[in-house]
């Protein structure tokens, strides 16, 4: 197999499989169920997979593989975050298969848009070249922009949907223009030549402005402060499942964009990026958790919390190369892991019309579906950060890989903030297990079956979740071998992981 | 078979595996409320844990080298960071273990009628904080303990906001899981902090540097770090300002959990972690920790004067108690150390049997205010005179444990270095006389004069034979605590007369007794000789003194 095709074949399986849905749907009756096309697009994500693993086998046995005149590079690190989208789109698409519970005509389009929207974000990840990023973001922007808006005739969905695309393309113009002002200062947009020519440029301007630029675009995409006001609006209309999936796996993707942009492309603007990072970190942890304190709406507190995360997660830039990257691998798989699962109790608990919004609501449900609040109340433990699950060593990481680089204000104020942020959480979780029951929840049929994908999919989160708290040895070894592999870089960042240390 | 290296695994295990079996267990369908099924699973647990706990006093070595640790278990956790799963029990945390095993079954039987539906949930989320527990007092590497120390928080949240006794249960989970988790974030800085300085978790590694003064930071730093540490334990203790919490949790909380609620987890851990790793910052801190405890007596004791209500009432006993323990054991003498580590068992136990005699009450007459009580004692005897022995271990009469301890802390008090120790233990002492104020009164306004408007209207019954289960256990150990406290002092001396006294740059120091004026290399003699001479061991403060020098 030529090595171009063998590097893109877990993204070029995704789009076959996604345009391989797009065209059976036609053929399948209107008003009969789309559960096939779903099942094909399992289909397609375990196949994707199977390929990545293929590749981390031959990684292992002869290095990198670089295609495409080596803008595409497929290395540890690429591969750990193929694995991680590829794993929350197989949750996401199981869950989703009951989902739409009257057939809906156009269901099929929603398992090849998630499809397509993976294929993009994968791609953002084994690039390392930044217009191949921007196709990438693109791709997978455009397709979460349409599932966003997919309760059609609804007046969230479509606000949704619009405030998502018009701010979304404003971001991805930023990034864009980031992109141009590195070409004007050093004359390429491949990440190995940026760090070279950076080093020599005649007009560092251009590319400290390059670096905020990029800085704004990605921000945007994993919703840190100030970029954030899309974050409460697009999550409350959008339907659950695909906010566990947007909240987690774009963001993954921006996150390896930006550890690949900032430690491999512009080492030697450490100092100043460091700061714009610090305020970003400062800015999204004390905006995200005192916004969610205000929320009663447990979607819009969930988005809001997950601002907060991203800042959580900005925190561990502040660390050197090895550490960041192993650090910021972990968590995000560790809040994949318990968003992800969140979302998907919701999903079961109020359904496609979602009919339990307010904390209220959720008032007394241990009574009625133990199982699920006991799931729900674990998965926001974990997002509190309570011992012996993924989120705590998640944090942990983080703020230990603060305190290693000197950064121990950093850790005071995202501790403290994840202090307030308990707040909320428990809000919420002392909500499920209180009396009596809610009017919403006493009328709604109590027998709300659990399918088996849906179990699976659950006890997977779940299982992810714990395991990540209690054995967490096996995927950190993983996340520390991840470090970005590329040869020029790697010599530049050498000085600046010297001045980490102090 | 030799269970030592196993024990503390088996300690921990058996309510965890109990706990998953409990969920496992579905409800009794055919009879929802009044299923038994899952108290009597718990009981089964807590008695068997119960019974592995009581292998540690049988095998304990008493000759053991102080800051040494048994029963020990050492295994790697994760490798980078180094997180050991390091076990491992001394003086001082042994009879805690028990304690706490101990309480457990006591608190599945007060919950035998008061818990009548999700009994389920209620005896699993029971189990967890029991694992949270004896997890906080056997871990020694530090993570491991902040993996226990935070865990303890949500079972005992998740039980409040269920079952608790009116509609302000959710304000008051939310109130008692901020104010503890809070400090424990910044208290997870520091650890992060120490660690990235020592690149170690590992208390007994910790507690060889900081002696041998080789933390290489900043006593500026030092002296936050260690604040850090101390701010978190206290508002668990609580220790007078940081009582916030403790009226609404203990309002709030079932018997069961309110039992185990305030004191021994945040005093166990200021002497093992604040005193180990930080020995002479938490001596610095001393005179203000002394204040605050002398304060705490007094204004626990004088506000539990005017509550009428019980469970109020009690939780302000319970302020005034630990209080004392603070007071003991920020002195830094062995009589100090020794008293504070008893009077940390006397709490709980003094407390628990306070605790759970108040849900008698409740159960039969559904009120806790004092003012619908009165003359029970001829209706309720058997009750009436558990109450009165309780009252009278608490205010501390001869003979019962509460002297015992009272009388080590505040003869350590007197006997301390540190500044306006007389005008500390005048207040403090004026605080035992406010204490038996309030127990006394509150006994005779419950159970003598003329019949309340709730006692005259609710038949009420005296104690059945399950209750007199749940309250002859502690019968008998206020009394055999009283007058057998060596059983005990034995082994919590070894921790007391280890940390005792005022660090000096030489680590193998010597001791002085300077009542006798002899010295003495065993720092463990000199606890053993006041051990013998409690009426006359006016002066016992062990000093290392460098090269027979004695060093103030």
């Amino acid at each position: 197999m030529s090595p171009n095709l063998l590097a893109l074949l877990p993204e070029l399986l995704l789009a076959l499989t996604g345009v391989l849905i797009m065209l059976a749907e036609p053929l399948i009756a209107p008003g009969r169920t789309r559960k096939p096309l779903g099942w094909l697009a399992i289909l397609g994500t375990l196949a994707s997979g199977i390929a990545v693993l293929y590749q981390l086998h031959l990684v292992n046995a002869s290095g990198p593989i670089t295609a495409f005149y080596s803008t595409i590079q497929i290395d540890a690190f690429s591969i750990f975050f193929h694995l991680l989208i590829a794993s929350i789109v197989l949750v996401t698409l199981l869950a989703s298969l009951d989902y739409f519970q009257n057939p809906i005509t156009h269901a099929g389009e929603y398992f090849a848009l998630v499809l397509f929207g993976a294929t993009g974000m994968m791609f953002m990840t084994s690039s390392v070249e930044l217009l191949m990023v921007f196709i990438g973001l693109e791709i997978s922007s455009i397709s979460t922009y349409i599932l966003a808006g997919f309760r059609k005739g609804r007046a969230t969905a479509s606000e949704s949907a619009l405030k998502y695309f018009l701010l979304g393309s404003f971001a991805t113009a930023f990034f864009l223009y980031g992109i141009a002002l590195c070409f004007g200062a050093t004359g390429s947009t491949s990440i190995a030549a940026i760090a070279a020519g950076l080093a020599i440029t005649k007009t560092p301007l251009l590319g400290w402005l390059a670096v905020a630029m990029v800085l704004i675009g990605l921000g945007f995409k994993v919703s840190a402060a100030p970029f954030h006001v899309w974050t409460p609006d697009v999550y409350q209309g959008a339907p659950a499942p695909v906010v566990g999936l947007m909240s987690t796996a774009p963001k993954a993707a921006a996150f390896a964009v930006l550890l690949r942009f900032l430690f491999n492309a512009t080492p030697i603007y450490r100092s100043h990026w460091i700061l714009l990072i610090a305020i970003l970190a400062v800015a999204s942890m004390t905006i995200g958790n005192l916004g969610a304190l205000l929320q009663r709406d447990v979607k819009r507190l969930l988005a809001y919390s997950s601002i907060a995360h991203a800042g959580y997660m900005l925190v561990a830039f502040t660390a050197a190369q090895h550490e960041a990257v192993s650090t910021i691998c972990f968590y995000t798989a560790a809040y994949a892991a318990m968003n992800v699962g969140a979302f998907l109790v919701l999903t079961q608990l109020s359904g496609f019309d979602e009919k339990l919004r307010t904390i209220d609501d959720f008032t007394g449900l241990a009574l009625k579906r133990p199982g699920l609040s006991a799931l729900l109340g674990f998965f926001l433990l974990s997002l509190i950060g309570i011992p012996f699950t993924g989120g705590f060593f998640g944090k942990f990481y983080v703020f230990s890989a603060a305190v290693h680089s000197g950064y121990t204000w950093l850790a005071i104020v995202g501790l403290a903030n994840s202090g307030i942020a308990c707040f909320y959480y428990l809000r919420l979780l002392t909500a499920l297990y209180s009396r009596p029951l809610t009017d919403t929840i006493a009328d709604t049929p109590s027998t709300g079956r659990i399918t088996f994908p849906v179990a699976l999919a659950l006890t997977a989160t779940a299982a992810a979740t714990l395991c990540l708290g209690i054995l967490p040895n096996r995927i950190l070894h993983l996340t520390q071998r991840a470090t970005p592999t590329s040869t020029i870089a790697q010599s530049v960042s050498a000085p600046t992981a010297t001045i980490a240390q102090r | 078979m030799n269970l030592d290296p196993l024990i503390l695994t088996l300690i921990i295990a058996t309510p965890l595996a109990g706990a998953i079996l409990l969920a496992l267990i579905p409800e009794d369908a055919a009879n929802p409320d009044g299923s038994k099924r899952h108290a009597i699973g718990a009981l089964l647990v807590t008695l068997f844990t119960l019974l592995l706990t009581l292998h540690l006093p049988a095998h304990f070595n008493y000759h053991a080298a102080p800051h040494t640790f048994q029963f020990e278990q050492d295994l790697p956790w994760i490798s980078s960071p180094a997180i050991r799963y390091h076990l491992g029990v001394d003086g001082l945390s042994m009879w805690l273990i028990v304690l706490a095993a101990f309480l457990a079954p006591i608190g599945v039987l007060a919950s035998w009628k008061t818990i009548q539906t999700r009994t389920k949930l209620f005896y699993t989320l029971f189990l967890l904080q029991q694992v949270a527990m004896l997890g906080i007092f056997v871990a020694l590497d530090l993570f491991l303990y902040y993996g226990f120390w935070e865990l303890s928080l949500v079972p005992m949240t998740l039980l409040i906001a269920t079952f608790g006794r009116t509609e302000n249960r959710r304000r008051a989970a939310i109130k008692f899981f901020l104010y503890a988790f809070i400090p424990s974030a910044i208290l997870l800085v520091a650890i992060l902090w120490l660690y990235n300085l020592t690149g170690t978790f590992d208390l007994s590694t910790l507690q060889a540097l900081a002696s041998a003064h080789q933390l290489a930071a900043t006593p500026t730093a030092l002296l936050l770090c260690s604040i850090a540490f101390l701010v978190a334990f206290a508002v668990k203790v609580p220790v007078f300002p940081l009582h916030g919490w403790l009226q609404d949790a203990v309002t709030e909380a079932p018997t069961a959990a309110v039992m185990v609620l305030a004191g021994k987890l945040g005093l166990y851990s200021i002497l093992r972690f604040s005193f180990g790793i930080f020995p002479e910052q938490s001596r610095h801190a001393a005179p203000i920790l002394i204040a605050l405890g002398a304060i705490g007596i007094v204004y626990g004791s004088l506000i539990a004067l005017i509550k009428t209500d019980l469970k109020k009432l009690a939780a302000f006993s319970t302020l005034a108690h630990v209080s004392f323990v603070i007071l003991g054991i920020f002195t830094f003498t062995i009589l100090g150390l020794d008293g504070g580590v008893f009077q940390i068992l006397n709490e709980s136990l003094i407390g628990a049997a306070f605790f759970v005699l108040l849900g008698l009450l409740y159960e039969r007459y559904g009120t806790y205010d004092m003012r619908d009580y009165g003359g029970l004692a001829t209706r309720l005897p058997w009750m009436a005179t558990m109450f009165v022995l309780t009252a009278l271990a608490a205010v501390g009469l001869p003979m019962l444990n509460g002297f015992v301890g009272e009388f080590l802390i505040l003869s350590g008090t007197m006997a301390s270095i540190v500044a306006h120790h007389v005008l500390w233990t005048t207040l403090a002492a004026t605080g035992v006389i406010f204490g038996a104020s309030y127990m006394l009164w509150m006994i005779q306004r419950v159970f003598y004069g003329s019949l309340g408007i709730r006692s005259a209207e609710v038949p009420g019954w005296d104690l059945t034979a399950r209750e007199h289960l749940e309250l002859w256990p502690f019968a008998a150990l206020f009394l055999i605590m009283g007058v057998a406290s060596p059983l005990w002092m034995r082994a919590i001396d070894t921790y007391g007369a280890a940390t005792a006294g005022k660090v000096v740059e030489i680590a193998p120091g010597w001791y002085k007794n300077t009542e006798t004026n002899a010295y003495s290399v065993n720092n463990q003699e000199l606890g053993r000789w006041c051990l013998d001479h409690p009426g006359g061991c006016k002066v016992s403060v062990g000093f290392h003194v460098a090269a027979g020098k004695e060093a103030r």
